[in-house]
């Protein structure tokens, strides 16, 4: 385990919709790239260079910076054997690390439990977003599902201070657990008592923050900012998750147009945030994971690339070493995998090595076993 | 003791619609529980929508040129229309035949959709499928118009497969392989859409469905066991006729209608909850030639559906359009139900932008922390709000029983004018206890409306109110 003054701390964004990794970490040296994209391709001479061999899309500026100043793991094809093409199965599956059988627990679930065995704190893992994603989901686990931080609270329309507290008191004991209402009712009942504790102590953290620091005006962007204000302020959140709206990388057509736009935002919004932990001096516990449900498949559709396997993902942060990790995946035709690339990394190898070696837990119940430790940290 | 007539119609409106107010079930309770399933499966019979009124007080309806709008006029329609069932089927349908406006090229496009859904919807679903085969909204999103002989894009055949009719399997076993899919995806080629320009000076058009035979995969198929040089038809055809569709049509709906069933992905190796239910719903599917409509008179009229009340967890879009039921507001298009209707957003339900292909995950996971904050807030708010009429006559019937009311008085009146609604013992004795604190509870007292509003605000944040 890495030593840290403060608890490390992860925050996990989601590209939802399956990066084309193909598209992200340029294969540009390569003329089987070129071949295989003769629609769907970035230019050589527009890729942001890490290699001869390969770089980054023209829109990724913000982590090229952090890339060269060694912040930034690629970790490359990566994957799980017998990839599915379904976004909700291959999501779910990277959610439960469970590719054989559907799993309803998630990996993150299990590290917030964890961390927080007897649930002193509610706000050890908060979701920004709407909706929680499986991954944080385990029994008995709460988490804070924040969509505005600066609107949340319980009850905020009763103006009566003395109402709204009669309400509140009410509000708190029926939602007291009962004893054999079975799990739903056991579930809204720690739902509802966690809601009201994470809200009184979350709607201080915008007032607490300032910051030089102007985040984009798009979804992923705002999220960021709240994720940054959440764990400036303090509370002890260890796991801080968010999303990219609405599948938005799945760009089976109109790739081009697309994609370039969500990686313009999204790296912008990856630098923002490095920038002001930075500026608060707040950033050297802090871990980010950015990853896909799967990559694209390797020749394109004419406007755009179909689910295919084989993605990257990328951990950043002060206390990551910096590189490329795995291999990039071979665009030969017969290493291809039905037209996917094949992926040589198991994602269960990097949460791994997040696990054991970034937050100092037994990776091997939460992984579901035991996979190689990758050298990120 | 609560009045069973009004307690099982009240479940009924709150399945086979968006709720009523308590004047609305007495009125359907005195023709009869058989005869208002009757009347609510035959849409026809009762008005349609006014739209010369719709349309003088929200032009920009007509045009139904964004998401906020179409979600705005759906909401309009589901707090309003004398045929609630057919606004309940569009969103059933909605629910599980899934587009979405981030990727949709005429949003319009998907309101024409919707028009489908409530007429087609309640209809053959072999018919069903071909239209959404041919609907410009799905063609669309779901890329059969960039799918081309000998170059396919898979999304549709995949889609239809796994989401829209057979699911990936039942009973522990695959439904179909990716040979299959791609079988689909090859008999679908040609299936695409006019363009939907010019664009200027008019504004877009409608994209139209056109077959285009000279990108059609003419070379011979197997699918699901069949082999022929299938055409998009065809594999409707084949589709329609499997045991995987009955289960498919059954469970989704029995869990929209019924009971919460664990999440589809799950169904593969999840048997249904209740699987002699799900068999008469299959076995009607086929007698009936796969008419919904008489799947849907069978549930409502079975006994195993008159038992699950309170066995699913509302939808954001349930909870909204019944809240407002409720209170009696909107009833006519007045500024301000574009706000309202973002709360159905807030609560983790974007109409017409589902998060994925695959809808929306129900039951409890409409309930997060985040989520039921939203909810209880919006809930409590609208039912505390004195200006509602709807709220004034809760008032007005819960002050007749008397000048002098017990504790229980209260609370039993404001359960019934909520809908019936039943608590747990201990969740009764908190709201009891929170009466009587107050002392006397006297009708002509000046604080009896706040007080009745304050019992309705408590109710309705209980977990008992979370569910339908």
């Amino acid at each position: 385990m890495t030593s840290t003054k403060k608890d490390p701390v992860l925050v996990v964004l989601q590209l939802a919709g399956g990066n084309d990794g193909l598209n992200t970490v340029v294969p540009y040296g390569n003329p089987k790239y070129f071949d295989q994209r003769p629609n769907v391709f970035v230019p050589q001479d527009q890729v942001l260079p890490i290699n001869d061999e390969i770089g980054f899309n023209p829109n990724m500026g913000p982590v090229k910076r952090l890339y060269d100043e060694g912040h930034v793991a690629v970790i490359q094809g990566v994957g799980y054997p017998t990839g599915s093409r379904s976004h909700f199965r291959s999501m779910d599956i990277w959610h439960t690390c469970e590719p054989q059988k559907v799993g309803d627990e998630g990996w993150l679930g299990r590290v917030i439990r964890d961390l927080d065995p007897t649930q002193e704190n509610v706000l050890t893992a908060v979701n920004f977003g709407r909706g929680l994603p499986r991954a944080l989901v385990a029994p008995g686990v709460p988490v804070a599902s924040v969509g505005n931080l600066e609107t949340y609270g319980v009850l905020t329309g009763i103006d009566d201070t003395d109402q709204r507290l009669k309400a509140l008191d009410v509000f708190s004991k029926v939602y007291s657990p009962m004893i054999g209402q079975g799990p739903v009712m056991d579930y809204l009942a720690h739902t509802g008592l966690d809601a009201l504790k994470g809200a009184d102590i979350l709607s201080a953290a915008p007032e607490m923050y300032s910051s030089t620091v102007e985040y984009g005006g798009d979804t992923v962007s705002q999220y960021m900012r709240n994720i940054a204000q959440t764990h400036l302020a303090g509370f002890g959140t260890r796991v801080l998750y968010t999303t990219a709206p609405f599948n938005s990388f799945d760009t089976h057509a109109g790739q081009m147009a697309n994609h370039t736009k969500l990686w313009r935002e999204t790296s912008r919004a990856i630098g923002d945030f490095y920038d002001d932990l930075k500026e608060h001096n707040a950033g050297e516990n802090v871990m980010l994971l950015v990853f896909t449900e799967f990559g694209r498949r390797v020749h394109d559709n004419g406007s755009g690339t179909d689910h295919g396997a084989g993605g990257h993902c990328f951990i950043i942060g002060d206390q990551v070493k910096g590189g490329l990790y795995g291999e990039y995946p071979s665009l030969d035709d017969n290493k291809l995998d039905e037209g996917d690339l094949q992926f040589n990394t198991d994602f269960r190898s990097v949460y791994s090595t997040i696990l054991e070696k970034w937050m100092g837990l037994d990776a091997k119940p939460i992984v579901n076993g035991e996979f190689e430790q990758l050298a990120f940290v | 003791m609560p009045d069973q007539d009004i307690s099982l119609i009240a479940h009924l409106m709150r399945r086979a619609g968006f709720s009523a107010p308590l004047e609305e079930l007495q009125a359907r309770a005195a023709k009869g529980y058989d005869a208002t399933v009757d009347e609510l499966l035959d849409p026809e019979s009762q008005p349609p929508m006014e739209r010369d009124i719709m349309m003088r007080y929200k032009a920009d309806w007509l045009a139904q040129a964004g998401l906020e709008g179409q979600q705005e006029e759906w909401t309009f329609r589901m707090i309003n229309s004398k045929r609630p069932l057919q606004e309940k089927i569009a969103l059933f349908w909605h629910c599980v035949l899934v587009t979405g406006h981030a990727k949709c090229e005429y949003p319009k496009q998907q309101s024409m959709e919707l028009d489908m859904f409530r007429t087609v919807g309640m209809g053959s679903f072999h018919e069903l499928l071909k239209g959404l085969s041919k609907d410009p909204a799905m063609v669309f999103y779901l890329d059969n118009c960039m799918s081309h002989a000998g170059a396919i894009n898979e999304n549709w055949g995949r889609e239809l497969l796994e989401l829209f009719s057979l699911g990936v399997g039942m009973d522990g076993e695959f439904n179909y392989s990716e040979d299959d899919v791609k079988a689909a995806a090859r008999a679908f080629t040609g299936w695409t859409v006019t363009n939907s320009i010019p664009r200027y000076p008019y504004g877009k058009y409608e994209a139209k469905f056109m077959y285009d035979p000279r990108d059609h995969d003419n070379d011979d198929k197997t699918f699901l066991g069949e082999t022929g040089n299938f055409n998009g038809e065809d594999i409707v055809d084949i589709i329609v006729r499997q045991p995987a569709t009955a289960r498919f049509v059954a469970r989704h709906l029995y869990n929209f209608f019924v009971a919460d069933e664990p999440q589809v992905p799950a169904w593969k190796d999840s048997p249904p909850i209740d699987a002699s239910a799900i068999k008469e719903l299959e076995d009607e599917y086929f007698r009936s030639n796969y008419n919904i409509t008489a799947m849907l008179r069978v549930l409502f009229k079975s006994d195993w559906f008159k038992a699950a009340t309170f066995a699913k967890i509302k939808s954001p879009a349930e909870t909204v359009v019944g809240t407002l039921k409720l209170v009696g507001d909107f009833k006519f298009p007045r500024p301000g139900l574009d706000m309202m209707t973002m709360n159905i957003r807030f609560m983790g339900q974007d109409l017409l932008n589902p998060p994925t292909v695959e809808g929306w995950h129900t039951g409890r996971e409409w309930i997060d922390s985040g989520t039921l904050v939203e909810r209880i807030n919006f809930t409590a708010d609208q039912v505390g709000n004195l200006n509602h009429s709807g709220v004034k006559n809760i008032i007005n019937r819960v002050g007749s029983i008397g000048p002098v009311l017990t504790a229980d008085q209260l609370i039993d009146a404001c359960l019934e004018n909520l809908g019936s609604y039943q608590l747990h013992q201990e969740t009764r004795n908190q709201l009891v206890e929170m009466a009587s604190g107050e002392g006397e509870i006297r009708s002509d007292a000046e604080g009896f409306p706040l007080q009745v509003a304050t019992m309705l605000q408590s109710i309705v944040a209980t977990t008992e109110y979370l569910f339908a």
